[in-house]
């Protein structure tokens, strides 16, 4: 609940539209309060003494009422969807912002589907939320109130039932809404288990069949739907009871208006008139608190949308560290150095890396190989300083990375990561990605290095051809190109493949494979892979085994020291075993 | 689009639903009649007890307290009536629910697996679950909100008229304006809400897109790029929403205003009726609770027929899947395979997913008992299609497949299904205990069986690390596991049922190589004696497979064991020359 207040500053921009949206509803709901008062004066005056002018002009003010009332409520309305659309997107703004300033850890923390639901239906819910309190939150209360205090102006005695009757329904509106709300939530997970069970029935029908599991499959879903079955009903149960209930309380509450009222009469004290009015108000009443019980479902689940966005902002990235302590680049200095170092995720129980040391040359192509979960990908991700090593330090020229600018840094790596993604857009839009002002002629340079020129040249518009989202409407192996093309369009110093060949045919690789060499001394290249034959070509390959360094050294080399690269080679080249 | 003939039949399905129920659903419509009934006499009591308290001394006390008698007696009668009521529809409703939903799981379970394979498992998916639901709020529910909202609308109708009739045309006159504003103001805001749905779905992709893939957003310093691109979608998403949330939150203020008319029509109306003697001031408040009522039904039908008409379209998706007709079922007399040596042979098989297009044609094998048969070739060439036939996922087109001399066809398909073991390369493992997923094929089977297959399989020492060794649930996709620990799961769950013919599709690339040999090795243990179907990336088991089908674009295009196909010189070599030599 606290966590909530971190969320109304981006309310602020609309104060104003926040304050009057509630106050003329306010407005409407006193208007409203005054219709049973006017009915009653027509009933004792107009009607007892034969005034037709004065129900004329009675009905005229009931005329006005209304009309006041309905400019008041859309009045209302406006401010409200007003405060309620720029709340929320300012707060979706905010919330995007604050994503873009996270850390790789962080984004690891939160998990990708986790911050797309947050900026998507979690915010939404919470904008209807917001429209939906400014509107109702004050009307239902003051109707409720107010008609009891009007009740009071005409006769204390009779509105005494109101300060019995208005309790009494609220428990039992309210009672009813708190008993179901957990059973509702069981029922809801009852209902994924069903979905989950028909979803596991299609995704392993191959499977199911083989095992001829068809009745023992459909016998398990029996008795989930029975369970949820029981489930529906049982809360259907209790919540069937809430509208009896009301109704015998507030017809119980009309006659024993009836009854004192007759009694007021019978003394003088009321008049007909005003003996109907309150019993319009009890009426209204219960509408109201229905309507109330309603609205506090909806804001329970905006509020807990709510917190989970604000949840969101309370995870914060961990500063870049002090930039340029003193540390000048030197020429001495290795180009790239691992210095004893090692790496554990947050929240993670061991190091996925321990104690890794290397040091590269400029120009140098270097293999990385293991199986999966070695931590190749993990050692990949240091080089641009995606995540801080837990100990040890990686340095670019002598000086340690975490100390050269953020920015500068990733300017001189370019990195092809697996799962080759591509924005939707153009081709230039998505080369731009790599160098915001790449001419024409680096564009093209870059896809002919990623042998990804036939791509661009075979759609309508070259370099303008469109990319679908997700690049749907490229294959695999085009999308891999481009995503190559992409990172070498900056002319990056350091180029790293994370097993980024995997959908090229053969001959593709290979010319890839010729086409870098060719840049070499320029570039300094990190291959990423778990085949053999994609590095034994490279200066030097780590051999990482559950996070640790293996093995270092050429193909001619390892092979003949290293155990673990032995196997792997072995186990893909079993004819020259 | 949808025929009206469609809807009337939708419509009478689901009434043979309902017909188990016909007796609870008369006896819910009786208490909705009565309950609609009592609900507005109950004005009229009270109206009638207010026209008793004329003024000071003027009050007919024993008359008052016949009436509240009354009055206790309808109120407490319609309560009951009311809750009885609920009580049944929820019963019926969640009932055809239930019996729907199960109907359509039988269905799956019985459609070939054709249908399953063309159809999206989403939209599936959504029929039995989402597509119900809509259908029990709409279609059930939904029809005892429109009965008891004719019923009150006629119920008023009647009263009105009978109270007074002037007053009863004044509201029949006004009431219809609340309606078609509200259809107004619908018919606009239907145009806005298309426009913010528009920039809502762009903004979604947006961030699907650049949320969706932060890390390489911050790999490229993208950052403000998609923050600027962000926000003008994000203002243009303000502006659209702002417009159909206003226009349409419009539509109650306006239905309340046109409410108030007519109250206030009835009022002054009524009040002039009233100075004539026409009715009694009770008469007239009883009226006027009625005018404040009159509308409501009226709203709530018009959501109701919407919902309707959207629960018909939902019944008509769910039904569709139910009445598909599924496979035929097994020849009659058909053979229980029980014993088998495992001899698979393939007579001039044809075979297409799409009639016309040709698959497979004339195709014929003849694996002897024991024998193991590679499939090679590049991805995407069809060597899964093998696989369905041989399991009779699908069936052949002309020709036929024999085990131990018998058609398949002739065979019933649980049986031959369980003479085959499979492990395909898609590992497919349901919620719930490693061991039970084990123990799928044979739930009969001991903890130290299940152990046992698990050890043969090379799994037993990865499942003793985890936090609850057998009993760690995994979830369906094998959260928390590598994709090689869950084919290894695959393969002890067939070690367990060790049957005389096995299907194995080898893993490719995602798995590292070094787990790939363990999983070599359980293969290896399972195939001794066994016919063996192997659709094979690996070199080793290529040169050691009896026969070696090479399969392109669908069709077997060479057959032979490594050494005639090498020097035949054809595709397999070539292929054998690209993938195999460095």
């Amino acid at each position: 609940m606290k966590r909530l207040k971190t969320l109304l500053p981006y309310l602020s921009d609309h104060r104003k539209e926040t304050v009057l949206a509630p106050l003329f509803k306010l407005l409407e709901a006193a208007f409203e309060l005054l219709v049973p008062l006017v009915m009653a004066a027509i009933i004792d005056r107009g009607i007892q003494n034969r005034d037709m002018v004065y129900i004329g002009k009675m009905g005229a003010c009931l005329l006005i009422l209304a009309a006041v009332g309905l400019a008041a409520s859309i009045t209302a309305q406006f401010f409200a969807a007003k405060a309620a659309v720029g709340f929320s997107a300012r707060l979706r703004q905010a919330l995007f912002d604050h994503l873009q300033s996270l850390d790789f850890t962080a984004i690891d923390r939160l998990g990708t589907s986790a911050m797309i639901t947050r900026m998507t239906s979690d915010i939404n819910q919470v904008q209807s939320g917001v429209n939906l309190v400014l509107r109702l939150f004050l009307r239902s209360p003051v109707i409720v109130f107010g008609a009891m205090a009007m009740a009071f102006a005409i006769d204390v005695k009779s509105a005494l039932l109101f300060a019995v009757a208005i309790p009494l329904l609220a428990l039992v509106v309210f009672g009813v809404l708190v008993w179901t709300m957990p059973l509702y939530r069981k029922v809801q997970a009852q209902l994924d288990k069903v979905l989950r069970l028909t979803r596991e029935n299609l995704t392993g029908v191959r499977v199911i069949r083989a095992f001829h599991r068809e009745e023992k499959e459909e016998e398990r879903f029996r008795e989930s739907t029975q369970t949820l079955f029981s489930g529906q009903v049982f809360v259907s149960r209790i919540s069937a009871i809430m509208n009896p209930v009301t109704y015998v309380i507030v017809n119980a509450a009309i006659m024993a208006l009836l009854y004192t009222g007759a009694i007021q009469v019978n003394l003088g004290n009321l008049t007909q008139g005003q003996v109907v009015a309150i019993l319009n108000y009890m009426s209204q009443i219960l509408v109201e608190l229905v309507k109330l019980a309603n609205l506090i479902v909806t804001v329970t689940k905006s509020v807990a949308c709510a917190d989970r966005v604000a949840a969101v902002f309370e995870i914060q990235g961990t500063p870049w560290e002090q930039e340029g302590k003193g540390e000048t680049p030197s020429a001495d200095a290795p180009f790239l150095e691992f210095d004893h170092v090692s790496l554990t995720y947050q929240d993670a129980g061991a190091e996925t890396l321990r104690d890794i040391s290397f040091q590269v040359e400029k120009g140098q192509t270097v293999g990385i190989i293991g199986g999966t979960g070695s931590g190749k990908t993990s050692l990949v991700h240091l080089i641009p300083g995606f995540y801080p090593a837990t100990e040890g330090t990686v340095r670019l020229e002598g000086r340690d990375i975490r100390q050269i600018p953020e920015q500068e840094l990733k300017g001189r790596v370019g990195i092809v990561p697996q799962g080759a993604v591509l924005f939707q857009g153009t081709i230039r839009s998505n080369l731009q990605w790599g160098k915001p002002d790449a001419t024409e002629e680096e564009m093209w340079q870059a896809l002919g290095l990623a042998q990804a020129r036939e791509v661009a040249e075979g759609k309508e518009g070259g370099l303008d051809a469109e990319v679908a989202q997700g690049g749907r409407n490229f294959s695999g192996g085009q999308r891999q190109r481009l995503t190559i093309a992409r990172a070498l369009v900056r002319q990056p110093e350091i180029l790293i493949l994370d097993d980024s060949a995997s959908a090229l045919d053969y001959g593709t690789d290979a010319a890839l494979r010729a086409a870098l060499r060719s840049l070499e001394g320029r570039m300094t290249t990190f291959l990423v892979s778990q085949r053999a034959s994609a590095v034994r070509h490279a200066d030097q390959i780590l051999v990482l085994e559950d996070g640790r360094l293996a093995g270092i050294g050429t193909h001619e080399e390892l092979l003949e020291r290293c155990s673990v690269y032995r196997e792997i080679y072995d186990s893909q080249y079993p004819a020259d075993r | 689009m949808e025929t009206g003939l469609d809807r009337k039949k939708t419509l009478g399905q689901m009434l043979l639903y309902l017909k188990k129920y016909r007796l609870l659903a008369g006896l819910s419509l009786m208490l909705a009649a009565v309950t609609v009934g009592l609900t507005l006499y109950v004005p009229i009591l009270t109206g009638n007890a207010v026209d008793l308290l004329l003024g000071k001394g003027r009050v007919d006390f024993p008359g008052l307290f016949a009436i509240l008698w009354k009055i206790g007696a309808a109120v407490c009668a319609t309560a009951a009536a009311q809750w009885v009521m609920d009580l049944s529809n929820s019963y019926i409703t969640y009932h055809v629910v239930k019996d729907i939903r199960e109907d359509a799981f039988h269905k799956l379970q019985q459609l070939p697996l054709r249908y399953l394979d063309a159809h999206a498992h989403g939209d599936l998916i959504s029929r039995v679950i989402a597509d119900v639901d809509a259908l029990a709020d709409g279609l059930l529910m939904g029809f005892t909100q429109l009965f008891t909202g004719v019923l009150t609308i006629i119920g008023t109708l009647f009263f009105l008229f009978a109270a007074n009739v002037p007053i009863a045309l004044v509201v029949v006159c006004v009431t219809p304006v609340s309606f078609l504003a509200a259809r107004f103001i619908a018919s606009r805001t239907y145009s806005m809400f298309q426009l913010q749905s528009r920039a809502r779905g762009e903004q979604t992709a947006l961030i699907e897109e650049t949320v969706g893939n932060q890390k390489l957003v911050k790999a490229f310093s993208r950052e403000d790029a998609v923050r600027e691109q962000f926000a003008e979608g994000n203002r243009r998403l303000e502006e659209c929403s702002l417009r159909a949330i206003f226009y349409s939150s419009i539509t109650n203020p306006v239905t309340r205003a046109v409410n108030s008319l007519v109250y206030a029509g009835v009022g002054v109306f009524g009040a002039f009726v009233a100075i004539r003697g026409g009715i009694s001031v009770g008469r007239l408040s009883c009226l006027l609770s009625y005018a404040n009522q009159y509308t409501k039904p009226f709203n709530e039908i018009s959501g109701v027929v919407t919902e309707l008409q959207n629960a018909l379209a939902c019944a008509a998706r769910i039904l569709e899947l139910i009445q598909e007709t599924p496979q035929a079922p097994d020849a009659p007399g058909a053979r229980v395979l029980e014993q088998t040596a495992g001899a698979v042979s393939l007579e001039q098989v044809s075979f297409s997913y799409v009639p016309g297009q040709r698959l497979i044609q004339g195709f014929s094998l003849d694996a002897k008992s024991g024998q193991r048969v590679a499939i090679v070739g590049p991805t995407g060439c069809g060597k899964t299609t093998l696989i369905n036939l041989l399991m009779r996922f699908y069936d052949v087109d002309s020709g036929s497949i024999r085990v131990d001399g018998t058609d398949i066809r002739q065979i019933t398909r649980g049986s031959l299904r369980t003479s085959y073991g499979m492990v395909l390369q898609e590992t497919w493992l349901r919620w719930g205990t490693i061991r039970d997923n084990i123990r799928m094929g044979k739930p009969e089977a001991t903890d130290a069986e299940v152990e046992q297959a698990a050890r043969a399989a090379h799994a037993h020492s990865f499942i003793r690390r985890l936090p609850q060794g057998y009993d760690t649930v995994i979830s369906e996709e094998g959260g928390g596991l590598s994709q090689g620990q869950k084919q290894l799961l695959c393969i002890a769950r067939v070690m367990l049922c060790l049957p005389p013919m096995l299907i194995l599709d080898e893993a490719t690339s995602s798995i590292d190589t070094r787990t790939e040999l363990k999983i070599q090795n359980a293969f290896a243990r399972m195939m001794e004696g066994r016919t063996s179907f192997i659709v094979a990336h690996r070199l080793s088991t290529i040169r050691e497979a009896d026969v070696i089908l090479v399969m392109r674009d669908g069709n077997i295009v060479e057959q032979g064991n490594h050494e005639t196909l090498l020097s035949q010189g054809g595709f397999y070599a070539q292929l054998y020359h690209s993938q195999f030599t460095g």
